[in-house]
């Protein structure tokens, strides 16, 4: 169905299912039992799940199919936010304009730096794209930021003033990002018994999108093109002796995975209307390639679940004070009580990244194919179970190597 | 003229840093091929060597004193180190107040030790693994390694400062015919220089002068073979790892005066010492030091005035934009071996 | 915060668990019920405070998180009820605020505003926090101060320090506590011209963005309405850690006198690296070589040492402060933390008080009776002597202190004295003073939200 194979298309219904239902799934907790700290299903965090995952879904098509290491796409993920802000500066707060813009500013900037970049392969061609990156960071920061030229507004961030001319902003329009009136903040909430379930028309306009992204994404990687990447991943020797130029296959998917991020920039705006510069520094670039790997590189789910893990910890796990661990524990007995906070406050509220790079480790040493090689391992282990002859079928997409 | 002459001490100085730290990184990519994301940690665990020592050897005895008050207004808590106590006032102070010197004694074993440890423990496991997984977990111990100082020592930076006897700048322009005051330098640059200068020279001797750096050689060049003629191969390079985890921590102590050391330093250096190395050429180590002391200086004399109003912002980007021109002219950078890391 | 209460605190959340799992499933759309954003409906009301916890300000966020708590505690009746018993206004009665107890939660800025206002958004759409407060850089207070006034819901500021938060980007729902650069700058010209002179040739040195440069141009301005010439104004790159091809061109500039305009890190190593330089042990013009930091804090000149011996720098707050608010802050924190408060923590502490006072006297939560209850409002009695907060920027206008590195401190605590306390009217500024975005700088309307 829609070109893709049953498994994919499977897949694609899971994403769906996940994408749709995520205010349900990700509040599984009583808004006022002490587990609520797990809840994840508010707006912002939401909307991050999928922007991110949209973000490394593209970062995926470069890396998990040609096995080039961009360690600079954040910087295209920038683009696309100051684009889509100064769309609303200009035009006003529909949502529209700024993201097809942010695709475009991106790709083109992807074009350039990819023209060049592309020229080196292997650490060479990373170092390359870490210093266009850095470059635009340091200049977003700083250089471009002077009040002659203001074109990022530098560390504050880009943001829409009353004085911004917004010529097609209509007094009837929010005053807010808005897709033809509707409200990108518009929330619904329904409360059901003790839970509280939080409906945002913003994320569900991220969410359409990632799950369209996540669409193309199949078709490229079933694609002859895809196959084509693949080959130059697996010997770029040999393609050049058929005679084949990898070099403008390899720019294509740099720039589709350029344009990918921008639109996850765009979307970043589009659901709140401010672009900092620190979203194209080093540490952004490589938090994209960690969540390709740590989900699962080249495969098609495991860049969105490693999305949503890291955010879920960065979001979640830096909540978590000391206040809070003493109302869980405090069933126990006061020693105890003291002892179990003792035990587990180095790794949450400011110790988040503890944690962070625990997992990491963890996730590498052990599961190499990362999440989705976790979740293969865990459903082999259920069917040899249930019967002891089909083992080796792969569950998820087959990962490109 | 005096100032190119001070800008380039300064990028010599800067450039000592970069080169040490890309030295280590270039031993263990060319030895163990590894891509080492720990090794600006190990930088810093050197830095905290010298404060680990400060504060040791600062351990004090606790007495009150009633005709001082505190900040509530209770009796003043007075400190005085052991050291004080055990050899008297005079030395006591001299000891603690030369600790960053001590600290190389001391940082020396305990580097060896960190570096055998993270090679036997974790990173002998990712040979066979793809440069990604490396950069991943190499990258996770990093963010373990200065969290878990962090949490022992705080964010905020540690005053670390050198000996009383080495502070202070010394005028060198005097020296050479200039007017005084025109050419001061600090002590402590100086000798972070030459101490680097001279670490750089032992690295390289001993890898040329002595049958462990030959076989070493041989195994950077043809490891299997040298397999196969018996030699553990695997050992040496794990002492190769320790060696390499020594230079980045001495790297760090002697860094501690120059910049009071906090726990992320490590990770304000990582990026670019990758830039250094691959400027360099990956897996040459002439080339990583060359590069070092290069992208030092370039960015010196890209900080005057003069440059940045002639480019504005010119200071930002410097490194980045010689890392781009380097590469695009030179494929494998300066030096840099074929094949290596370009697959 | 003691133990026994938070059990008790723990079983009457368990009981309500208990107790909504057995009544029937009501559905219903809660949006439309409320008159503001997060209206507390229960017994008790949520602020978030929102700090660095992770990267180089982490240390600074701890102690501001510890004054929150501080505050909440005297807030809630416990603990020794702090700067209640000195506070002039008496509406906060230490029964939590219009009777609801207080409770918070926290968040992570990673000074970066991105993430605070990620944090920010989790307090307000997760947890119900009706006000946000804290944070350690310019950048942040506007971005998140921004976000509440689109939210709808009130932020007081922590540490921040550029001219722009309550200048061009000053928001109705925002409200700083903190002074200025121009402050700053005001307050330190007259002290640096009566120590030196006025006859001085000044070199700055500036963290290349937007805090740095509003800080620069009050620095200068005021400097030069004063007679000092300057020499030259460098930008440093924010990513620099080491300062010496940006000092050694000091030596032989003809300045007598080099300002840091750094913060944080920058600061320390700017300043340790000029130190390293022998520059105070210099003459120039025949005059002795100074240095002046024009923002001080307590963590920057623990991490910078001995360094700072004899450097002037201005500071919201000091500890040393000798009026009854700031002793008993002190005492309070003193005590319970062992060791004196920051002026971050003073700001945030006195921010979380400032606020639960203007709920009680506007009786009500929602934050246009709040803005309006803390317009124009004159108090004492939290640590900084008499102090307005202007109705037209919503900016607090206070003595300002002119801070030097002690030459003995006799403990961690004393590194800087108080050189001199500066009057307020020194300070004070036109609302539309041009370095504030001039005319064109508006509050706008406050927002309730939903």
């Amino acid at each position: 169905m829609l070109g893709l194979n049953k498994k994919d298309f499977n897949l694609l219904l899971i994403v769906m299912a996940l994408a749709l239902l995520a205010p349900f799934l990700l509040n599984p907790f009583p808004s006022d039992s002490g587990l609520a700290q797990f809840n994840a299903g508010y707006p912002d965090l939401m909307q991050k799940f999928v922007i991110f995952g949209i973000f490394a879904i593209g970062f995926n098509i470069l890396f998990g199919l040609t096995g080039y290491l961009s360690f600079g796409h954040a910087a295209f993920l920038g683009v696309g936010s100051y684009s889509c802000v100064w769309m609303f500066k200009l035009l006003g707060y529909n949502v529209l304009p700024g993201i097809m813009l942010s695709v475009v500013t991106s790709g083109i900037f992807a074009y350039l730096i990819g023209i060049v970049s592309l020229r080196r392969s292997g650490i060479y061609f990373s170092i390359l794209t870490l210093a266009f990156a850095q470059m635009s960071f340091a200049l977003a920061y700083s250089v471009l930021s002077n009040p002659k030229f203001n074109l990022t507004n530098g560390e504050t961030g880009l943001q829409v003033y009353a004085d911004d001319p917004q010529i097609f902003h209509s007094a009837s329009a929010p005053d807010l990002p808005h897709l033809f009136g509707l409200s990108m903040r518009a929330t619904e909430k329904l409360q059901i018994g003790a839970w509280e379930f939080q409906f945002n028309a913003g994320y569900y306009l991220c969410a359409i999108i990632m799950i369209a992204m996540f669409y193309l994404s199949i078709r490229i990687f079933r694609s002859p093109f895809g196959m084509m990447l693949r080959a130059i991943k697996s010997n770029n020797t040999r393609m050049n002796y058929t005679g084949l130029n990898a070099r403008p296959y390899t720019l294509a998917a740099f720039v589709i995975s350029g344009m990918y991020a921008g639109l996850a920039g765009g979307l970043l705006s589009a659901m709140d209307p401010l672009a900092g510069a620190e979203r194209m520094q080093w540490t952004a670039s490589g938090e994209v390639v960690l969540m390709t790997i740590l989900g699962g590189a080249g495969t098609l789910i495991g860049p969105v679940l490693g999305s949503g893990l890291i955010k879920y910890f960065e979001n979640i796990f830096s909540k978590i004070n000391s206040t809070v661990l003493h109302n869980w524990f405090s069933f126990l007995p006061e020693g105890l009580e003291d002892l179990m906070v003792t035990l587990i406050y180095p790794f949450v509220g400011k110790g988040w990244h503890l944690t962070l790079g625990v997992m990491f480790m963890l996730i590498v040493i052990f599961l190499p194919g990362g999440l989705v090689e976790g979740g293969q391992r865990v459903k082999r282990l259920f069917k040899r179970r249930k019967s002891s002859d089909t083992d080796d079928e792969a569950t998820q997409s087959t990962p490109a190597e | 003229m005096d100032a190119i002459i001070l800008q380039t001490l300064n990028g010599l100085d800067k450039g000592s840093a970069y080169a040490l730290i890309a030295l280590g990184l270039t031993l263990i990519f060319g030895t163990l091929g590894v891509v080492n994301f720990a090794h600006g940690a190990l930088f810093m665990i050197g830095a905290f060597c010298a404060v680990f020592l400060q504060r040791l050897l600062s351990l004090s005895t606790v007495t009150i004193d009633e005709t001082q008050k505190d900040f509530l207004g209770n009796p003043l808590k007075v400190e005085t180190p052991y050291v004080h106590n055990w050899f008297g006032p005079e030395t006591g102070a001299a000891i603690i107040d030369w600790s960053v010197p001590l600290a190389i004694l001391f940082a020396i074993p305990v580097m060896i030790a960190v570096g055998f440890i993270m090679e036997r423990g974790l990173i002998k496991h990712f040979y066979k693994r793809p440069h990604a997984d490396q950069i991943l977990v190499t990258f996770g111990l990093a963010i373990v390694l200065q969290e878990v100082i962090k949490y022992f020592y705080g964010a905020n930076p540690i005053p670390t400062p050198a000996p009383d006897a080495l502070a202070g700048a010394v005028d060198l322009g005097t020296l050479v015919g200039f007017d005084p005051n025109v050419i001061i330098y600090p002590y402590w640059r100086l000798i972070y220089f030459f101490f680097a200068a001279l670490i750089i020279g032992a690295v390289f001797a001993f890898l040329q002068f002595t049958t462990f750096g030959m076989v070493v050689r041989a195994g950077m060049a043809d490891r299997e073979t040298v397999g196969l003629l018996g030699i553990d191969i695997d050992k040496r390079f794990t002492i190769m790892f320790g060696i390499a985890a020594a230079v980045a921590g001495l790297a760090g102590v002697m860094y501690t005066p120059i910049n009071p050391p906090n726990y992320h330093m490590g990770m304000d250096f990582l990026v670019l010492s990758f830039v250094v190395v691959v400027v360099g050429g990956m897996g040459s180590l002439p080339g990583a030091v060359a590069a070092g002391f290069l992208l030092g200086v370039l960015e010196s004399y890209a900080s005057t005035t003069w440059a940045t109003t002639t480019i504005p912002g010119i200071n930002q980007i410097i490194i980045y934009l010689v890392a781009i021109i380097v590469l695009l002219t030179r494929p494998r950078g300066l030096m840099g071996k074929k094949g290596v890391m370009e697959e | 915060m003691s133990k026994s209460n938070l059990t008790r605190r723990g079983l009457l959340r368990n009981s309500a668990i208990a107790g909504a799992g057995i009544a029937m499933p009501t559905i219903f759309t809660a949006s439309s019920a409320a008159a503001y954003t997060n209206e507390p409906t229960g017994s008790s009301v949520t602020l978030g405070f929102n700090v660095p916890q992770t990267g180089p300000y982490a240390d600074e966020g701890s102690d501001e998180l510890l004054a929150q708590q501080l505050a909440v505690e005297h807030l809630n009746g416990e603990g020794d009820g702090g700067c209640l018993n000195t506070f002039t206004s008496k509406a906060l009665k230490g029964n939590g605020i219009l009777g609801k107890k207080v409770e918070f939660v926290t968040g992570d800025t990673q000074t970066k505003s991105d993430a605070a206002r990620a944090s920010a958004k989790s307090m307000i759409e997760k947890d119900g926090a009706i006000m946000i407060n804290g944070g350690s850089s310019s950048g942040v207070a506007v971005a998140v101060q921004g976000l509440c006034q689109e939210a709808g819901v009130i932020f007081m500021a922590g540490l921040t320090h550029a001219n722009d938060t309550t200048g061009k980007d000053r928001k109705a729902n925002g409200f700083r506590h903190f002074f200025n650069a121009y402050m700053s700058g005001a307050a330190l010209a007259p002290v640096l011209a009566n120590e030196m002179g006025k006859d001085r040739r000044a070199y700055h040195l500036t963290a290349d963005y937007n805090w740095g440069w509003t800080q620069e141009e009050s620095i200068v301005a005021s400097t030069e309405a004063l007679g000092w010439e300057t020499v030259n104004t460098v930008k440093t790159p924010l990513a620099s850690t080491d300062f010496s091809s940006y000092i050694t061109p000091v030596l032989n500039s003809g300045a007598d006198v080099l300002v840091l305009n750094h913060y944080g890190g920058n600061m320390v190593n700017s300043l340790s690296n000029a130190i390293q330089f022998d520059l105070l042990s210099k003459q120039v013009n025949g005059k002795d070589f100074k240095i002046v930091v024009p923002l001080y804090s307590e963590l920057m000149a623990a991490g910078a040492g001995e360094n700072i011996k004899g450097v002037l720098g201005s500071m919201n707050y000091n500890w040393q402060l000798d009026n009854e608010g700031s002793k008993q802050f002190v005492k309070s924190f003193g005590e319970k933390y062992g060791k004196p408060p920051s002026n971050s923590a003073q700001t945030c502490y006195a921010q979380v008080l400032l606020y639960a006072d203007a709920c009680e006297r506007a009786g009500t939560f929602n934050p246009c009776g709040v803005v309006e209850a803390l317009e124009g409002f004159e108090f004492d009695g939290l640590g900084n002597g008499p102090t307005l907060y202007r109705a037209e920027d919503h900016q607090c206008f206070k003595d300002v202190l002119v801070v030097r590195g002690a030459q003995n401190p006799t403990n961690a605590y004393d590194t800087l004295e108080i050189v001199e306390i500066t009057p307020v009217d020194q300070v004070t500024y036109a609302p539309n003073h041009p370095m504030f975005g001039g005319d064109d700088a508006t509050l706008g309307e406050c927002n309730p939200g939903a």
